[in-house]
């Protein structure tokens, strides 16, 4: 009945090849270097500027072979497609096999099929009944092993254990938890977005402005942030430490609270708001309390930064600089006078923290710092992905399947028992389709527990 | 005592265990491999406490973090890990020759730490902190470590089945006579990819975790990732070649020490080599 393999067979072949599998996975590795070197996302231009590499070359890579965006371009997509489809393939011809393996086990073990495993003991019981070595190692094998299925047959009782068959199907599951993985994020890439917004403190907004500034997406709700933080290492700029007040709101009503972080976001109605980055929105309003050193007498004034504020007697002054932390002596703001005549005094440095130190410059005008008030944004990143959780499943079933696929093995035990001429003959077999050689120890122990029970030990 | 003095005892030792362990496959004599395994757990100890310690030094310094932080501390946990991973392997399977393939590694990690890495403690930047942190470095760690020990193991597959096939099949002698079979080589190759390549599946599925908490995308093709995806492309093709006729033995273990090359490259490489041309990458 044997013909010739004909083209859809031999493409059936090819597809369910493992070289094929060997040789996809090694393509995949050294074409995805491209894009380590080449950075994704920046154009041939800005690439030669910073590499002083050929402008020539890079705009060759870029038109021939997509190498600014080459995940996304149509040869890897179609490598990794390929790559599913031989996995797919692959599956589908081995896994009728090891179903059947699985769900029809061989009961009955011949002469034959004794040869082929490489673990067999035999022992001939003197006096003894078919039926009663039969219980005895029924009850072994259920107490050392697990519970055997009696087959009778000519005579002849068969048993057979398994252990561990679950393991046959790790492989399967690792593979198929890639597919779902992809799956997964196809779905994202559909019905996900992956956005930006800036929200001014006090502010609340409806919509986000995607990557790659198309339109605006509606969010269906709108957020507030009612507080912006940030906290540094001391006496460093370092940020230690950034986090918003973030209130929703549906239809007016405030409906969730949450002070999100760095690693700490918001979610709500399955769109992700995190935590990335903040800015001064506007000036900084500064108060101070200023006291003249001929009267005595104090006033409270305030001033943005770069604002000229009038001081009694025709001078006025103004900050020019400020930081959240001077040096470890905390809050400061850079400042000068200037004289009635317009004419600039010199800079001065006045700190929060050292309300009587300004006294010391010996000038008319004494300041002492009370408060600085600086409005922030908090600039969030707003991520929708519909497939992530799909992606988490694949990646719980590969762990889970290749634990199994590694780690656990299916091992059988056979029996035969038969009249001899001299009383009993009881063969027993076993194989493992991984870790053999933890097998064959387990099975020296399982052969000296059989020859004790028969032994009526 | 601190730290750092522990970090000198550590490297100290790995180094003694090389050179004895290089001595016991010169003199056969079995006391001498004893001496070098008991040298790489004292070794391995060290290592531990100085890792402890550094711990206790950052809490004190007041900040909350695991000693994994920088590239200080990434290097000399590197080492710790090969070391576990080589001493599971000999207190499982008990060939006394890989040691002197495998603490090199170990050796070479600890000295450069020792001599050219900035050992200071600072604190995390705000992306950093985090426990997935800690899972990613541990998780990709043990696996670099048991990929190094496959490394080792398949280096001295190469040497003994070349000088074996030059014997046309006799036993050889000598030094390679103190080497497990290549049979039991080939098999510890796959033994230590089998502990190696699942870790380094958690590794990349706690970094996208953690990407995905702290930033929305569990996968953004930047360089890191996908060297470490390359990494794994690497295993898998190994781990298929098994099952396949012409690609065992020989082109197996070239897959593992090329594998290994691309584990290096996917730890440092990407840092050292790729940062100048990404302003990312520094650091
Ligand atoms: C990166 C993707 C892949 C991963 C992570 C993976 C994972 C695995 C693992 C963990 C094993 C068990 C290995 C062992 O027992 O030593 C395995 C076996 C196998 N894989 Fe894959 N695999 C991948 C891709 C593929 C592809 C594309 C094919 C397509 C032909 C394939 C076909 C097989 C076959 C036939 C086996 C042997 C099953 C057996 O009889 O035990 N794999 N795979």
């Amino acid at each position: 009945m044997s013909k010739e393999p004909n083209f859809v067979d031999r493409l059936w072949d090819f597809f369910c090849s493992l070289k094929l599998a060997i040789i996809t996975l090694i393509l995949l590795a050294a074409t995805s270097v491209i894009g380590t070197v080449i950075e994704q996302g920046t154009t041939p231009e800005e690439m030669a500027a910073k590499s002083g590499w050929s402008l020539d070359t890079l705009k060759f890579l870029d038109k021939s072979i997509n190498a600014f965006d080459m995940y996304h371009s149509w040869w890897f997509l179609s490598l990794m497609g390929l790559f599913a489809v031989n996995l797919i393939c692959c599956s589908i011809k081995r896994f009728p096999f090891v179903w059947k393996t699985v769900r029809e086990p061989r009961l009955v073990a011949d002469d034959g099929f004794f040869r082929s495993l490489s673990n067999v003991e035999e022992v001939v019981v003197a006096k003894g009944t078919i039926d009663g070595v039969r219980d005895q190692v029924a009850t072994l094998l259920q107490g050392k092993f697990a519970a055997p299925v009696v087959t009778e047959q000519d005579d002849k009782v068969y048993l057979y254990a398994e252990k561990g068959a679950i393991s046959r199907f790790g492989v399967y599951v690792t593979h198929a938890s890639i597919l779902i993985i992809f799956i997964g994020a196809m779905i994202g890439n559909v019905w996900g977005y992956k956005a930006y917004v800036n929200i001014v403190e006090g502010s609340a907004v409806d919509k986000v402005w995607p990557r790659g500034g198309k339109e605006p997406i509606p969010l269906g709700f709108s957020v507030r942030c009612d507080n912006f933080d940030v906290e540094f290492y001391d006496g460093t700029q370092r940020p230690k430490e950034f986090s918003s007040d973030l209130a929703v709101l549906q239809n007016g009503q405030e409906v969730l609270k949450k002070r999100i972080e760095v690693n700490d976001p918001l979610n709500f109605g399955g769109i992700t708001f995190y935590q990335s980055s903040y800015g001064p929105a506007g000036d900084a309003t500064f108060r101070f309390k200023v006291r003249l050193r001929s009267s005595g007498q104090t006033l409270d004034l305030s001033a943005r930064e770069g604002e000229h504020v009038p001081l009694p007697g025709g001078a006025s002054f103004a900050v020019t600089n400020s930081t959240e932390n001077y040096d470890k002596f905390g809050p400061a703001v850079q400042m000068h006078v200037n004289t009635p005549d317009g004419r600039h005094g010199n800079p001065f440095v006045v700190l929060k923290n050292f309300p009587d130190f300004d006294a010391q410059r010996g000038d008319e005008y004494i300041f002492s710092l009370v408060g600085m008030e600086q409005r922030y944004y908090t600039g969030l990143q707003v991520a929708k992905d519909p497939g992530v959780w799909v992606v988490w499943l694949g990646c719980f079933l590969m762990v889970a399947g290749s634990l199994g696929a590694f780690f656990l093995s299916h091992r059988r035990l056979w029996v035969v028992i038969q009249p001899l001429s001299k009383g009993v003959g009881v063969k027993l077999g076993g194989s493992a389709h991984r870790n053999q050689p933890a097998f064959a120890l387990y099975f020296d122990t399982l052969r000296k527990d059989l020859n004790d029970a028969l032994a009526g030990k | 005592m601190d730290s750092s003095l522990l970090f000198n005892i550590t490297t100290a030792a790995y180094f003694i265990a090389m050179v004895v362990f290089i001595a016991y496959l010169t003199s056969k004599n079995e006391q001498i491999g004893f001496g070098a395994t008991v040298i790489s757990w004292v070794g391995f100890v060290a290592n531990t406490g100085a890792i402890g310690l550094r711990w206790r030094e950052a809490y004190a310094m007041g900040f909350q973090q695991a000693p994994l932080s920088n590239l200080y501390e990434s290097v000399v946990f590197f080492a710790w890990s090969i070391l576990l991973i080589y001493l599971l392997f000999d207190l499982k399977y008990r060939y006394r020759a890989i040691g002197a393939f495998v603490l090199p590694f170990a050796f070479a990690g600890m000295i450069w730490a020792q001599w050219k890495l900035d050992a200071t403690i600072a604190p995390l930047v705000p992306a950093l902190q985090s426990n997935w942190l800690t899972y990613h470095v541990i998780t990709c760690f043990i696996g670099y470590a048991a990929f190094a020990v496959a490394c080792g193991v398949s280096i001295m597959y190469l040497v003994k089945v070349g000088k074996e096939e030059a014997a046309s099949g006799n036993p050889v002698g000598g030094i390679l006579g103190m080497f497990p079979s290549v049979k039991v080589l080939d098999d510890l190759n796959y033994k230590a990819i089998m502990i190696g390549f699942p870790m380094l599946t958690l590794g990349i599925i706690t970094g996208a975790a953690w990407a995905n908490y702290a930033w929305g995308t569990y996968w953004s093709w930047d360089p890191k990732e996908t060297w470490s995806l390359i990494v794994w492309f690497i295993y898998a093709a190994f781990l298929h070649a098994r099952f396949t006729r012409g690609w065992v033995g020989r082109r197996a273990a070239w897959l593992s020490i090329f594998g290994f090359a691309a584990t290096i490259f996917c730890y440092l490489g990407v840092n050292l080599v790729l940062s100048g041309l990404h302003s990312y990458g520094g650091g």
